[in-house]
């Protein structure tokens, strides 16, 4: 704990400030505390045990729709690392072609050493589903990736600079979420001459952008008022650090949260976008989306085929759903009570 | 109030323009383009640059989307090339959109008549065990594919138990007297109660599957809102007073907590077009949606043009009538 007798550098103090105010949330924030919080910033350290991170941390290592998610999550991360290690067979091997007959036995059933049986050239389904959740994570977390790389982009500079900057960002959002996301995807999908994995990643990525976009905009625009800004403001600090230091860190929570979402959604929209016929093409490495979207051909005669990597993507989703919306819950200051 | 109502009208005009011109450069770097797929990809040079000045592709690009905007405003889109060849795009547009209301407006009212009292439910009995499972539940219900859904309906309720149609909107059987296009209220108005009930029986399982993603959205949005406003002063203050409480339940919290699901309903409006998109492809609905994921396939842009510029368009309008009936209902929200 550092002295207020013997003062930090002025920026460390303005930081100090910075978390102390975000922590008590911007309503708790009023100026009487600011007023108090000035004048003894080196004591704000001691009242951060109740920061908001960490009172959400007490209450969701307690909350077992948190915990749920969480544990779901990380074993499709896990599966998802160490997976061709555990696939029986190569996934892309036509180990059971010889079984394929197109008109009386297109689909090989279950078998010793096969227990989900093949697909219509012959592969393992258990081994692709296995290997198919590395591209899966890929899919999703780049897609998630990009979309918020791009709404911070447009966010900041709306939220940040306010003005005919805020106007033309958000006129050109609301076009963006004016078009229903997946049609927006399914288009930007179609501009491709030759579809693969990054086209649907990246437009997957694109709807989320207007997204991200709006809700880091809300929040900086917030804080443009707030007392800790304008502190920062009051004592100098230039613009550009006002936002990379002071505004976007604490804009980042309700961020984070809709990236759990945005994860599971993508993952499901992947599979739609091969519902579709605009999705990866290329069957050689295996990915729930694309092999749910190519088992429509044989759905009703041999619904299993389609079943599995459906259980796989909703299992997968919903963990990452239970997981964002408890932490949505958790970070709520309003639910802290 | 007129004020606020112009100015989000002039919103809307501006975003429909710049909406406008994102399709027209969307159409133009499609891959292939409108005179390979005419022509062929192995067309001569010359039959390109006959066919690119004929359809007036040789123009400026400032020139070409004048004339494609003055078309557009004419209804003129050209005529369909995959989904109905022959037929006009625009035709297309509005033989099928009944077809998408009917199925659109009885999953939104479906998700709000479930949605909206089991919301109001959970939040009451925070925490228990009806809390706790129909927020899970309705979580699932946002992690299953929607056209997955729509698969696993059809397959156990029409296929395996032929309980109700496999597709389409009315068995072929049925000779009904077509009025509006709305299947089920043509019924009722020329009262052929049977066909009635057939357009319904069709709607059962395709509006299930749409209704899902809104009532989990709804159903969420409620029991936050009601737990949000049963913590508020004045329903505190309202109990003091010894009011009852189903004035209590009724007017204070009720009221105020609907608020912010209106606003939702209405965003629900591209979700509703979006998993119409996916469920019409499943049971061969016959509207816009099925025509999108057709012209998706087999690539017929005149009918895309005019289906991505309605849905934008419907999205905006019915935003800006939420945006109105929020205005008319929450005085707050006029004087910011």
């Amino acid at each position: 704990m550092p002295n207020p007798l013997n003062p930090k550098t002025r920026k460390q103090r303005i930081d100090d400030l910075a978390a102390s105010t975000a922590g008590k949330g911007p309503a708790g924030g009023g100026v009487a505390v600011a007023e108090r919080s000035v004048a003894d910033a080196g004591h704000v350290e001691e009242s951060a045990g109740v920061s908001l991170i960490a009172s959400a941390w007490r209450r969701l290592r307690g909350n077992p729709v948190f915990l749920l998610g969480a544990t779901i999550s990380a074993l499709f991360v896990l599966l998802a690392i160490f997976s061709p290690l555990l696939a029986p067979h190569d996934p892309t091997a036509r180990l059971l072609i010889d079984q394929v007959r197109p008109q009386s036995n297109p689909i090989p059933g279950s078998q010793p050493g096969y227990p989900l049986g093949a697909d219509s050239v012959g592969r393992d389904i258990l081994s692709r589903l296995i290997v198919g959740s590395r591209q899966t994570l890929i899919v999703g977390v780049l897609a998630t990736l990009f979309g918020f790389a791009g709404g911070l982009t447009l966010g900041t500079l709306s939220g940040a600079f306010g003005g005919w900057v805020d106007s033309l960002v958000m006129r050109l959002v609301d076009v963006m979420l004016s078009i229903p996301s997946l049609l927006l995807a399914v288009s930007i999908a179609a501009l491709a001459s030759k579809p693969s994995q990054w086209t649907v990643i990246i437009a997957i990525a694109v709807v989320q952008v207007p997204i991200f976009a709006r809700l880091l905009r809300g929040s900086l625009l917030a804080q443009r008022s707030s007392d800790h800004v304008l502190a920062a403001r009051a004592l100098g600090v230039k613009r550009s650090a006002i936002v990379f230091r002071h505004m976007l860190p604490n804009a980042l929570g309700p961020v984070i949260v809709q990236a759990t979402l945005v994860l599971a959604g993508a993952i499901i929209d992947a599979a739609a976008l091969s519902f579709l016929g605009v999705g990866n093409p290329d069957d050689r490495q295996p990915e729930w989306g694309q092999m749910l979207g190519a088992a429509q051909e044989y759905i009703y005669d041999h619904p299993a085929l389609a079943v599995w990597p459906a259980l796989c993507i909703i299992i997968v989703a919903l963990g990452f759903t239970l997981m964002g919306e408890s932490l949505r819950e958790a970070l709520d200051p309003k639910s802290r009570r | 109030m007129l004020r606020f109502i112009l100015r989000r009208l002039l919103q809307m005009v501006g975003v429909v323009i710049v909406l406008s011109m994102l399709v027209f450069l969307w159409l133009r770097s499609l891959p292939g383009g409108t005179v390979s797929a005419m022509l062929g990809e192995r067309a001569t040079p010359a039959r390109r640059a006959a066919l690119e000045k004929a359809l007036g592709l040789d123009q400026p690009i400032y020139v070409q989307y004048w004339e494609f905007v003055k078309r557009a405003l004419q209804g003129k889109f050209g005529a369909s090339t995959g989904v109905q060849a022959g037929t006009d795009a625009f035709d297309i547009f509005m033989q099928r959109f009944p077809a998408t209301i009917e199925l659109a407006l009885f999953s939104i009212v479906l998700a709000i008549i479930v949605g909206i009292p089991l919301g109001y439910l959970a939040a009451r009995r925070r925490a228990s065990w009806f809390d706790n499972l129909s927020v899970v539940g309705s979580l699932i219900g946002v992690a299953v594919p929607v056209f997955f859904l729509a698969f696993l309906l059809k397959y156990f309720f029409a296929i395996q138990l032929h309980w109700l149609p496999v597709s389409g909107r009315q068995d072929s059987g049925i000779d009904a007297t077509r009025v509006t296009g709305f299947f089920v209220l043509d019924g009722v108005l020329t009262r052929e109660w049977d066909s009635a009930w057939d357009a319904i029986k069709h709607l059962i399982l395709p509006g299930l599957a749409l209704a899902t993603i809104p009532f989990a959205v709804i159903f969420r949005i409620t029991r936050a809102a009601v737990l949000d406003v049963m913590d508020e002063d004045y329903v505190r203050t309202a109990e003091s007073k010894g009011l009852t409480r189903r004035v209590i339940r009724g007017r204070h919290v009720l009221r105020n907590a609907l608020l912010p699901v209106v606003t939702t309903i209405g965003l629900q409006t591209g979700g509703l077009l979006v998993g119409a998109v996916l469920t019409e492809r499943v049971f061969s609905w016959g509207g816009l949606g099925e025509a999108t994921a057709l012209s998706f396939e087999r690539r017929d842009y005149a009918v895309l043009q005019v289906l991505l510029l309605m849905f934008a368009i419907t999205f905006v309008v019915i935003n800006l009538l939420v945006d109105i009936a929020y205005a008319v209902i929450d005085p707050r929200i006029r004087t910011r």
